[in-house]
């Protein structure tokens, strides 16, 4: 077994255990842990695809931004886990077996019949000097220079659209209001009641 | 030697397996999330292997964009998470059922 063919096999099974890890841990944390192990995972099979942009990216972008975000929410949120458990061995059976349909599907279609050596042939190894980073920015900015901004876009809106969803219009500071004081007349506070002396 | 079904044939595992985890977390909307997530990368796994075995760097063009966009969702989905929880003070799937008429 070529030194490739370790790489590919200890990263994979790095990848399907961390994902078969995430959907069945109770904690969301550790969920969220474990799906961090699988994008380190398939960073490093991106790296061995020669795609050595998009594996740092993944890192930097996945692990440093989104799943900090993801543990933020998890552990901020207070769950209640066993109410959130309670189907989870009733349709474990239907989620196998939809499982296995799909992969067997799957693996029908993109097997080694359809996509082996034979077909696709082994990919041309890069060139020493070869950039990844510098030809993707090559197209990044010449071909795909339209849908680069509409990401951009995209991004501002998806800030836009998280800061006010989640932006709290009451006040939080105790000081009083000036203009409620000053409108406050007197039957707001006092109620003289007339009654008899008993 | 690795051929290209190789690293399809992990994709799609992947992508069963994020399947199976939205069926047995199906009152979990964290989990969900995380699972669209795997879906993702299972996607952009299949276009980097795509783009490794042809020779063409537009395959990684596009998982850059489904990053962005995946990125993006994940912003807007934790958002309307964290509003949800502070309405319902709950993220069970089966409580948000007042627009079910």
């Amino acid at each position: 077994m070529s030194v490739e063919a370790v790489v590919f096999y200890f990263f994979a099974t790095a990848l399907v255990f961390a994902a078969s890890m995430v959907i069945t841990v109770r904690n969301p944390v550790h969920a969220a842990l474990f799906l961090i192990m699988a994008f380190f995972a398939s960073s490093g099979l991106w790296l061995l695809l020669e795609a050595e942009f998009l594996a740092i990216t993944l890192v930097l972008v996945y692990v440093g931004a989104v799943m900090v975000l993801f543990l933020f929410v998890v552990m901020m949120l207070d769950i209640n886990l066993t109410v959130l458990r309670e189907g989870f061995a009733r349709y474990l059976p239907v989620a196998f077996v939809v499982a296995i349909l799909m992969m067997v599907s799957l693996g029908l279609i993109v097997g080694k019949e359809n996509f082996g050596l034979q077909t696709v042939g082994p990919a041309e190894k890069a060139s020493a000097s070869y950039s990844n980073t510098e030809a993707l920015g090559q197209v990044l900015y010449t071909d795909y220079v339209f849908p680069f901004e509409v990401a951009a876009v995209i991004l501002l809106v998806a800030i836009v659209a998280a800061i006010a969803l989640t932006l709290r219009p009451t006040r939080q500071t105790k000081a009083p209001i000036p203009e409620k004081q000053v409108a406050v007349r007197r039957q707001d506070r006092v109620r003289i009641v007339k009654m008899d002396s008993e | 030697m690795l051929s290209l079904a190789h690293f399809l044939l992990l994709g799609a595992a992947l992508f069963c397996l994020s399947v199976a985890g939205i069926f047995i977390n199906r009152k979990n909307v964290i989990v969900l999330l995380m699972c669209i997530e795997l879906m993702l990368l299972a996607v952009n796994m299949n276009f980097i292997a795509f783009s490794h075995f042809n020779g063409d760097i537009a395959g990684q063009v596009f998982v850059f964009f489904i990053l962005t966009v995946a990125a993006a969702e994940a912003a807007i989905g934790l958002a309307i998470l964290v509003v949800l929880f502070r309405n319902r003070n709950s993220i069970n799937v089966e409580d948000l059922d007042s627009m079910s008429g």
